[in-house]
């Protein structure tokens, strides 16, 4: 299919809710497809990229921090941004500057950018498609 | 015509409005527009032949094409013999190419 550019507005803060596996699951997919992809990150969404997130051991099933190997979300995008320079393709991460602002999650991982909700209208203006995916 | 890609995520014995987005479909559908009803993440377990009472069965009647994840079916252990009739498992790249298709995809 010809290259396509596509904007995926996200709002679940990490380590919530399955849709923020399902997320990255489709921006995976769109990049591996040859699209480019924008991504507005707003309200808990804002902190998927906190670089400060840290695996911890789970002593509840007795497992090391090495054994439990806790998913991290800030590595979940640098692997789609390290996907879309592979891929020769574009990956445009942008976080709602407000909404770090009021988590305090400023410090992210190199390769996304600080923006607000004109930027992902104007990404949405740009783009071919956009998928919103709300919270409940 | 226009194209609906309308993407169900919750459980609808959880959610009470999932009922409303089968609604939406079915409405659409009538209307003369292209539907189809993918379900994702927990809203696969309506997508089990054993559930009852759910608008599944409503939707499937309707001619619309009811999808799902294969890989959230996968998690939750439904086979896809376990299906309800009316209902194909299909990968996830079907929202993408939806999209890349010009398709108006709703998150619900």
């Amino acid at each position: 299919m010809k290259r396509k550019s596509l904007t995926f507005a996200l709002m679940d803060a990490p380590f919530e809710s399955a849709r923020t596996v399902t997320a990255i699951r489709l921006i995976e997919l769109s990049l591996r497809r040859g699209h480019d992809v924008n991504v507005f990150a707003y309200e808990g969404a804002a902190a998927l990229t906190f670089s400060r997130q840290s695996q911890h051991p789970n002593a509840t099933h007795g497992r090391t921090l090495e054994e439990e190997d806790h998913p991290l979300t800030h590595r979940w995008v640098a692997a789609l941004l390290e996907l879309a320079a592979a891929n020769d393709v574009k990956l445009d991460w942008v976080n709602c500057g407000l909404c770090v602002d009021e988590r305090g999650v400023g410090e992210t991982i190199p390769g996304v950018r600080r923006g607000g909700p004109p930027d992902f209208f104007k990404l949405a203006l740009d783009s071919f498609n956009t998928l919103v995916i709300p919270t409940r | 015509m226009t194209d609906y890609f309308l993407i169900e995520s919750r459980d609808p014995f959880e959610c009470a409005d999932v009922h409303a987005n089968g609604e939406l479909a079915i409405a659409l559908a009538q209307a003369g527009h292209r539907v189809r009803y993918f379900l994702v993440q927990n809203a696969v377990l309506a997508a089990r032949a054993a559930a009852r009472s759910n608008g599944l069965a409503t939707i499937v009647r309707a001619g619309i094409p009811v999808l799902a994840d294969e890989t959230s079916l996968r998690e939750r252990g439904i086979q896809p013999a376990g299906l309800l009739a009316g209902v194909s498992p299909v990968p996830l790249e079907l929202v993408v190419d939806a999209l890349a298709a010009g398709s108006r995809v709703l998150w619900h």
